[in-house]
């Protein structure tokens, strides 16, 4: 009995030590908690994914222990310094863009790599963060809802970009950094006529990009989308075989390490883009419903937190992070069920591959420096 | 007026970004929703629809090769078909140990133990639910011996495939080529998508120029397989949506050739390493393509066996070797006409200017003499009885008067010295000596010089040149076209399967040669009329008694060089191999020619007139002569068939 008190008391005061540590350094209990969780699904998931090569997990986590450093410190950051350095990084990122165009190395097809010598670096993954915070700085001295002439700036600010990275070419990531932004936008208050006028103009531009801006192979693909049996040796074959995966798993799932779609290898992929169909066979609706709350907690957590940021700037940055975060899972999960065209769009910690996972992690150590400080200096 | 009222209200803002993270929120739960509704559908729903898929049966993806086009003879003789045959292929993901199953099939002899490691290599770059060809062609045997343990190789089946069949085997196969199964230089050279399902492709001949035609396009259907990977009807309750796409056939192909001529051609050339070629003049179309010995193209198309292979290129009469194209012999007193024509050209003798021949030819300062072949000479000749009787004599003095460089010039105009542009690949360009080319060929300084002696050989067609039968078939036809000069082909029309639409192809013509009084046409056709029907013609004999009239040339390469104050032999008396090439040009009717052809037999047992011509002479009686013509003919032959003229002794005209 006695043995017991002592226990739980040390529980209850290893647990309050640990919110206070994770007060002092500016982070979100339970955000930071859900996401270690699903770091830690994610992490499981990918063993099997990967056809059990400890290789990769090991890969895998020592990135997640890489963005968790990255967001720990990005936390320390205050929110005047990080505000500030906003528009610097975009004009940075967008001069790294043009350079890739011109000088960037070709990986898998693709030009999207820069090279700086020491390290090889993506300059679109800096805009997914870069683009979204420099658009909160420009509107954040503004008067919101953000008038015409505003709108028209941040247009172009996320257009630019957006192209440049669409024709690297890399249609995911463009979708994710034109969504930053817009969802910036959005959060500021444009008004619903504008919404609906964008809608409106949404069509003749599609129009447009399908005749002069996509390339053949992202045509394919949402040719492929629309009948996926119009090319069951190529691009359909992912959607078909993620499908038969998923819907094969049932509710209970065939067993962790039994998917036979994702173990036999007909699963292309099966360790990135569409590892949330492995998922889906081995842990069935329930393993995959659980995942998906897992990031509805965190993207709820937040907006929350988003919402009770206490300047412009950090609640219209903030949230932009939070509902990128939500199109990544949404593009994601969609695209591997078969809503969505095959787009390459990660899943947010659980598909295998470094720059994404380190860049979100960031994304979220700077949610968390400028939703946090401000309740610290109120205190 | 509207700025100054819009100032920042924090409050406001805050309330509104409050509610747009509502809003945000409840989106968010709606396209998650959105989500977690398809995953329902995909996994309670249609559970066991899926489940069926990916458990038990699965579809699979199977192409449909096309078929090949069939190539026929111009009159639509098949030559190359498509036969149904069993084949052994192998699908990885069924199977556990590729090595104990591919040394188990060797050891019931259906593959060789050596080839296990190129199948193997084969199999490294297929997808592990491709069924991947290992052995082709299987026979009755062969096919029962498998079925008998069949239970001891799953993974292993065989299949009935339509493979390449030549119903007659050899015949033609320098001219069709062959199909063999695809190699690493083949894929890189095809568009692979379209070979899915596809074992073999053209490797020489018409099916290889003509892949693009024959091959066609591959198709797909999608099979239900269970986990043994055998195709199964249905999934479940639910029959499943299977996709077919039909393959698309590839054309079928006419060729020039007339078997009929072919096959005679071909029998009268039986035993011998030889050629013979025929072109119309007025197309440029084959007739007949010849080279023997030949092999059997259905070898290839099942796969050879090493010892089979070792066979056929260890053969010292090289069967694989296509002569027709590839073969370059001295073309000796074939060139006379063309020469005779250079002669006109360049005004070095009239056609009735006329030289003595006493047998020899001498050069001033050269104490050695060119020898006619005919010891005692020919007496007084002209232009068109030099051809004729084929006076050396009179050949070595109008090269001797040209120069190489003009020969070489003037017989370039008739496709002497560079390929013809047949429709198939391989051909050799022969040589046709310049002094140009003597000082690229030697290295060293002295031999690089030209001697007015090298042109007096080039006068009989003898010395450094030499050229292809097809060469000297096609200068033969310009001439028997009065210039009239065509690029030879095989190929006449494509057959579209679908449409059963027949297009011709057009012929291809070239620059005619250069001739400034076209008389001169007349005088190298008269010689060559009268080798055939003038009592001094050196090939009356085998053209005797012809129901038209034809026009030829004989002609003798010399392969061993008789020293000059030796006593030319007979021909008996040298070594096979030793022996000179029997050479024939003609064509027929000498007053509007049909056809015309080369023959050349290598290490003939009797000169051109002698061996060749009768050859030629077949040739043309069976493209010009109906059946029952050419039958009546035999049969007045036969009680009494005439002698192929003896060579009388140093005959080498």
């Amino acid at each position: 009995m006695s043995l017991d008190a002592i226990d739980s008391s040390r529980t209850q005061r290893t647990l309050t030590g640990t919110a206070q540590l994770l007060l002092a350094l500016h982070l979100d209990g339970p955000l930071f908690i859900a996401l270690c969780m699903v770091g830690a699904v994610g992490s499981i998931v990918l063993f099997s994914a990967s056809g059990s090569s400890l290789d990769m997990l090991e890969a895998q986590l020592m990135r997640f222990a890489l963005g968790l450093i990255a967001m720990i410190m990005l936390a320390q950051v205050p929110p005047r310094i990080i505000r500030n350095t906003a528009p610097v990084a975009y004009v940075i990122g967008l001069i790294m863009l043009l350079l890739v165009m011109f000088t960037g190395d070709i990986a898998m097809g693709a030009q999207r790599w820069l090279d700086l010598g020491f390290v090889r670096f993506q300059p679109s993954e800096l805009m997914k963060l870069a683009v979204p915070l420099a658009c909160a700085w420009f509107l954040h001295e503004r008067p919101l809802p953000p008038s015409l002439t505003s709108l028209l700036v941040l247009a172009l600010g996320i257009g630019i970009p957006t192209l440049l990275i669409a024709e690297q070419p890399d249609l995911g990531t463009s979708l994710l950094v034109a969504a930053g932004g817009g969802m910036v936008v959005l959060m500021a208050g444009l008004q619903f006529r504008y919404i609906l006028s964008v809608i409106g103009l949404l069509v003749p531009v599609a129009v447009v990009a399908w005749h002069f801006l996509l390339h053949d192979y992202q045509k394919q693909r949402v040719l492929t989308f629309l009948d996926p049996q119009s090319d069951p040796l190529g691009s359909g074959y992912h959607i078909i075989q993620s499908q038969i995966a998923i819907g094969s798993g049932g509710v209970f799932g065939k067993g962790y390490l039994n998917g036979s779609q994702a173990q036999l290898e007909f699963l292309p992929e099966r360790s990135t883009d569409f590892i949330f169909a492995v998922v889906g066979e081995e842990w069935g609706l329930i393993g995959l419903v659980t995942v998906i709350l897992l990031f509805m907690f965190v993207i709820g957590r937040a907006l929350y937190l988003s919402a009770t940021a206490h300047d412009t700037f950090s609640r219209l940055a903030s949230g932009s992070l939070a509902l990128t975060f939500c199109v990544y899972v949404f593009v994601n999960t969609g695209m591997v069920t078969g809503l969505l065209p095959v787009v390459g769009v990660p899943l947010p910690f659980v598909s295998y591959g470094g720059t994404a996972m380190v860049t979100l992690m960031a994304g979220f150590g700077i949610l968390m420096s400028l939703c946090a400080k401000r309740k610290l200096v109120s205190r | 007026m509207a700025r100054s009222v819009r100032i920042k209200d924090h409050h406001a803002e805050s309330q509104l970004f409050e509610q747009r993270a509502i809003v945000a929120a409840v989106l968010m739960v709606i396209a998650m929703g959105l989500v977690i509704s398809r995953l329902v559908w995909l996994q309670v729903v249609k559970y066991d629809y899926f489940a069926d898929l990916s458990q038990g049966n699965r579809i699979r993806i199977e192409p449909i090769p096309p078929n090949r086009g069939l190539i026929l003879d111009r009159n639509g003789l098949p030559l190359a078909t498509n036969a149904p045959s069993y084949q052994l292929e192998l699908t990885k993901e069924q199977v556990d140990d590729i090595d104990a199953t591919l040394n188990g099939i060797a050891e019931i002899g259906l593959i060789e133990k050596d080839d296990i490691p190129t199948i193997k290599r084969d199999l490294r770059g297929r997808r592990s639910f491709d069924a991947v060809p290992i052995k082709l062609q299987l026979s009755e045997v062969e096919v029962a011996r498998f079925a008998a343990r069949r239970h001891q190789f799953p993974g292993v089946e065989i299949r009935p495939r339509l493979t390449r069949y030549y119903p007659l085997a050899e015949s033609s196969v320098h001219a069709i080529g062959y199909v063999g199964a695809i190699s690493e230089d083949d894929k890189k050279r095809l568009n692979m998508d379209d070979y899915a399902g596809t074992t073999l492709t053209g490797k020489n001949g018409v099916e290889y120029a003509y892949e693009d035609q024959l091959h066609g396009r591959a198709g797909f259907q999608q099979l239900l397989v269970n986990a043994q990977g055998r195709s199964v009807e249905r999934i479940g309750n639910e029959a499943a949506n299977l996709e077919r796409k039909e393959p698309v056939a590839g054309n079928d192909l006419f060729l020039t050739i007339d078997m009929r001529v072919q096959q005679a051609a071909e029998e009268a050339l039986r035993g011998q390493r030889a050629s013979a070629v025929a072109i119309d003049p007025a197309n440029g179309d084959i007739i007949a393509f010849v080279s023997t010995p030949a092999f059997d193209p259905n070898l290839f198309a099942r796969g050879l066996t090493r010892p089979e292979y070792l066979a056929l290129t260890e053969d010292p009469n090289r069967p694989m070797y296509d002569r027709v194209i590839r073969g370059v012999y001295p073309p000796g007193s074939t060139v006379k006409p063309m020469m005779a024509m250079a002669a006109l050209e360049y005004g070095v003798v009239t056609p009735a200017e006329s030289v003595f021949c006493r047998g020899a030819y001498r050069m001033p300062g050269v104490s050695r003499p060119w020898r006619d072949w005919k010891a005692g000479g020919h007496g007084h000749v002209d232009m068109r009885k030099a051809i004729a009787t084929s006076c050396d004599v009179y050949f070595y003095d109008i090269a001797n008067q040209m120069g190489v460089d003009r020969i070489h010039d003037y017989l370039a105009q008739f496709g002497m010295g560079a390929i013809t542009g047949i429709d198939i690949p391989g051909e050799k360009i022969g040589l046709l000596p310049s002094t140009a080319w003597k000082k690229k060929a030697f290295r060293r300084k002295e031999a690089q010089m030209w001697f007015p002696g090298d042109t007096i050989s080039i006068g009989i067609g003898q010395g450094y040149m030499n050229a292809t039968p097809l060469q000297l078939a096609h200068a033969t036809a310009t001439i028997a076209g009065r210039g009239q000069r065509f690029k030879p082909r095989l190929v006449r029309a494509v057959r579209n399967v679908t449409t059963g639409k027949v297009t011709e192809l057009k012929p291809s013509p070239l620059p005619s040669p250069h001739v400034d009084d076209p008389a001169a046409w007349d005088v190298a056709i008269g010689g060559m009329y009268d080798v055939a029907n003038a009592p001094y013609g050196t090939a009356r004999g085998a053209t005797a008694n012809a129901l038209y009239k034809i026009a030829g040339k004989s002609g003798t390469a010399q392969v061993f060089t008789v020293a000059a104050n030796e006593k030319m032999r007979k021909p008996g008396e040298l070594a096979e191999h030793l022996r000179d090439h029997a050479l024939f040009i003609a064509f027929a009717p000498a007053d509007a020619p049909r056809i015309a052809v080369a023959v050349v037999v290598e290490n003939a047992p009797a000169g051109g007139s002698g061996f060749a011509a009768p050859i030629a002479r077949r040739i043309l009686d069976t493209y010009l002569l109906t059946p029952e013509q050419l039958a009546e003919q035999d049969a007045k032959r036969k009680p009494a068939p005439p002698p192929p003229p003896a060579p009388r002794p140093g005959e080498t005209e």
